[in-house]
């Protein structure tokens, strides 16, 4: 039980890295952008792959009549989910250190990492809203109205995962370092839950 | 049937062109080799060069920029010159670049370029050029590629031996060509011989800034100082400057100055006269030259008038300048990788006379003179004397080095590139030109460690090498792999301008710190819109200035009306793209300058003096965006007596 409770404080931990690393990136490439320009969107804002990208893709967007990218005051996330972020590390490694001291069992790591997922799911969900709403929700007086074949405006979603031709834009669209040591955090909650079920077993 | 015939004829036409190139090419080839020489040289669409090569603009007064080995010019760089496609000496901010003592001198003749260098090395921070006729030398940025500033060179005419620079960029080095009374005076013309002066001139080089200040000036003897270079290595301290006109002629030169027949180069000890001026010596003379210099923050050229300057008389320092008696008017001075060597071109005779830096020291030591000019030590020519290359060529001019212990040398009168042996003297090879070349240039061929890939060959007659263009065409440039024992041609490509001499560089040293932008956050222009919210219109008196902003694709503001005839009008342009290669250009009918062209975060200004009566339209010249078009405004103009009031707008 001892090494489940380590693995599920070090898996918790994990999640720090998303105050440092981007959730998630997307990068728009075209034939006269061989460097492509790039967001990165961290859990408290969006900020430029380099460091005028953000100004540059707005500047294109306008002709679309998309809306500027939002700074982190202008979305009620990205001040929450930092917070959400710090209060699951600090229950995992409350959970942890619990476990240690065998005041808890291990089924509270399986129940950390279901609650991470639906909060997971449900973030996914949000910014998946977010893209819809940033893509489709286009100004009627932009400069640049173009339509579908069937006659429907186009409207520029980018994808949630994978790539996407938008125009003249290759989009590829990629969870990023933070959501990767997210996923390690949480697959190490699994593998302590079950650490913790086999020596629950040997012991009875 | 006649499209076929069309066929036949064009078939025969390319068959005699691809065997005319064979024999103008190379000795013994096939079409095999051919291809493999197309091989060498084509650079993949896409793909870059493997070295910048830039070339000056002779009577253009630029630099322009090329890559090798494709030959693909990539850019001219205004430096001597207005150059109305950016504006440079028409804009407001760039017309103190070209002041001078003389007023304003929109053109030069712009000569030899040399990359900055430490310890001998390039090392790709400046390029360095001088103008030849208004004597000034130029530094430009190797980030921005940018001129950034220009000296005046006082007490100098014809600035041809320059501009080199010391092997740690301490100086940069401008000899005059013509000697000239000094200072200027009304004498006779008659009165040359020993009346005029050649002066050499030491500018030092800020190491961080690169600001250039003249530390002094050494006034020579009345000979014409042609072209120069330092010593590096072993040499490092020592500059050496061939002569010719050592007869002193003022008339009928062709004849009267090629009498000699040995001239000199020149050998100065810059270290000890340095010395010597640190300890207080030389005299101050008043003099009047221009000092201009461009801000990167505010891309704002300023002149200062500079009204004294150091001389040095050199006999009054004993053992700081020697003459090496050096045969037939002597034109390029060059000096080998090791430092030793120093190659006197004598450009009326077959022979290089290479003189020996340890014999020159051996000789100064066993004071082996022979007699003196002017107080200045002669040495005699058999104690320094390194060796002589037979070349069996005629009008030696320029020598490059490899990094193998290789010369090349051009031949101006036989059309020839000659390669020897440094020490042996032998010659290896010889490869023809086409036609009459100048000089030549090994990237870093001028430094300790020279690049030895491929030597390129700028010819002064270019006669039927590309298309015909009417009597007036562009020079031409040869390039030759030099990598195997023999020399090979492998490319011709039309340069522009009369390039007289190049400076290269591999692309990796330069390439990745080259600027794409500047940041709008960091323009101090002072006259900077820095968000379009501060766009306005403003009056001072019969000036009114325009605090313009532009972005992808519209002016801010783009209708202004209570203009008047007789204003004299600034359009203060700030281009608020912050994206690698989006300039925004700005012109206005009947404006009597450029027009501008303005780089992401740059702020330039053009004047506009409107005569007539009227609503006149303004626009954006490059073609910025897809709705670049739609990149115009309206300025109203109205009579001189209106009252109609200053105001401006967009989107309205
Ligand atoms: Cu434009």
């Amino acid at each position: 039980m001892k090494k489940a409770s380590i693995l599920m404080i070090i898996g918790s931990l994990f999640l720090l890295g998303l105050f440092v690393f981007p959730l998630w990136n997307i990068m728009l490439g075209a034939p006269q952008y061989p460097e492509p320009l790039g967001m990165n969107i961290h859990i408290d804002g969006i900020k430029g792959f380099n460091e005028f990208d953000i100004q540059n893709i707005d500047g294109l967007n306008h002709y679309i009549g998309m809306k500027t990218i939002p700074k982190p005051e202008e979305m009620w996330e990205f001040s929450t989910f930092p917070l959400v972020i710090a209060a699951m590390v600090f229950l995992g490694v409350l959970i942890g250190v619990l476990g240690y001291f065998k005041k808890v069992s291990y089924k509270w790591f399986l129940g950390w990492f279901v609650f991470m997922s639906v909060l997971g799911v449900l973030g996914m969900y949000d910014f998946n809203a977010w893209m819809t709403d940033y893509g489709t929700n286009l100004d009627p007086h932009a400069i640049m109205k173009i339509a579908n074949p069937d006659g429907t405006p186009m409207t520029y979603k980018p994808p949630l995962f994978g790539n996407a031709k938008m125009l003249n834009f290759d989009v590829t669209s990629l969870p990023d370092t933070g959501a990767w040591l997210m996923f390690i955090g949480m697959s190490l909650t699994v593998i302590a839950f079950f650490v913790g079920k086999k020596s629950a077993k040997s012991i009875s | 049937m006649k499209n076929y015939k069309h066929y036949l004829i064009a078939l025969l036409g390319s068959t005699v062109l691809f065997s005319c190139g064979n024999q103008n090419g190379k000795s013994s080839s096939n079409g095999a080799l051919n291809s493999s020489n197309a091989e060498k040289v084509y650079v993949a669409p896409g793909e870059h060069d493997e070295f910048y090569a830039f070339m000056s603009g002779g009577y253009s007064g630029n630099v322009t920029v090329y890559g090798l080995p494709s030959g693909r010019m990539f850019k001219e760089i205004p430096v001597f010159s207005q150059f109305p496609t950016s504006g440079y000496g028409y804009s407001e901010e760039t017309k103190p670049m070209l002041n001078t003592s003389f007023g304003f001198v929109p053109w030069d003749d712009a000569h030899h370029p040399d990359i900055s260098q430490t310890n001998g090395e390039l090392d790709g921070r400046w390029l360095f050029i001088n103008g030849n006729n208004t004597p000034r030398i130029a530094r430009i940025n190797l980030s921005t590629f940018e001129t950034e500033e220009i000296i005046e060179v006082p007490n100098s005419a014809g600035n041809h031996s320059s501009s080199f620079i010391t092997e740690n960029t301490e100086y940069v080095v401008a000899g005059t060509r013509f000697a000239v009374p000094v200072p200027q005076r009304d004498i006779p013309i008659k009165e040359y011989k020993g009346n005029f002066k050649g002066a050499l001139s030491f500018i030092s080089v800020d190491p961080t800034s690169g600001h250039m200040a003249i530390k002094f000036q050494i006034l020579m003897p009345g000979f014409n100082y042609d072209l120069s270079h330092p010593g590096r290595g072993k040499s490092h301290g020592w500059f050496f400057f061939t002569t010719y006109n050592t007869e002193e002629a003022n008339s009928l030169l062709e004849v009267n100055a090629s009498q000699n027949d040995k001239d000199f180069i020149a050998a100065i000890n810059w270290k000890k006269i340095e010395e010597y001026v640190n300890n207080g010596g030389g005299t101050k003379m008043p003099t009047n030259y221009a000092h201009n210099v461009y801000n990167e923050e505010s891309h704002t050229g300023t002149t200062t008038m500079v009204k004294e300057v150091l001389t040095v008389d050199p006999t009054k320092i004993p053992g700081a300048v020697y003459f090496l008696p050096t045969p037939k008017s002597p034109h390029g001075c060059d000096v080998d990788p090791t430092g030793n060597y120093i190659i006197g071109n004598g450009k009326l005779s077959a022979d290089l006379t290479v003189h020996s830096f340890d014999n020159m020291i051996a000789a100064i030591e066993g004071k082996k003179f022979d007699g003196e000019a002017y107080g200045i030590p002669i040495l005699k020519f058999e104690d320094v004397l390194g060796g002589t290359v037979k070349s069996g060529g005629l009008g030696p001019l320029h020598t490059e080095f490899d990094d193998k212990g290789n010369a090349y040398t051009t031949f101006f009168i036989s059309s020839e590139v000659v390669k020897w042996k440094l020490g042996t003297w032998e010659v290896i090879d010889r490869k023809p030109t086409f036609y009459s070349v100048g000089h030549l240039m090994i990237p870093g061929g001028n430094s300790r460690k020279p690049f030895g890939k491929y030597v390129v060959a700028m010819n002064k007659i270019t006669k039927d090498r590309y298309l015909p263009t009417g009597p007036e065409m562009e020079h031409s440039a040869q390039l030759y792999d030099i990598t195997g024992e023999k020399m090979e041609l492998i490319y011709d490509f039309p340069t522009h301008g009369e390039p007289h001499y190049a400076a290269g560089i591999p692309a990796e040293i330069l390439a990745p710190k080259s600027q794409k932008i500047y940041r709008l956050a960091d323009n101090k222009n002072k006259y900077a819109t820095l968000t379009s919210a501060d766009a306005r219109v403003e009056r001072i008196g019969k000036e009114v200035h325009i605090y313009m902003t532009t972005i992808r694709s519209h002016f801010t503001p783009d209708n202004i009306e209570g203009v008047k005839v007789g204003d004299k009008v600034y359009f203060h342009i700030t281009n608020h793209e912050q994206d690698f290669d989006v300039p925004h250009g700005f012109s206005i009918i009947g404006q009597n300058t450029s027009e501008l062209l303005i780089m992401p975060g740059q702020t330039k200004t053009s004047v506009w003096e409107p005569k007539q009566v009227g609503v006149w339209p303004f626009y954006c010249t490059d073609f910025c965006s897809a709705l670049h078009q739609e990149m115009q405004g309206y300025v109203r103009v109205s009579p001189a007596d209106s009252n109609i009031e200053l105001s401006w707008s967009l989107g309205e």
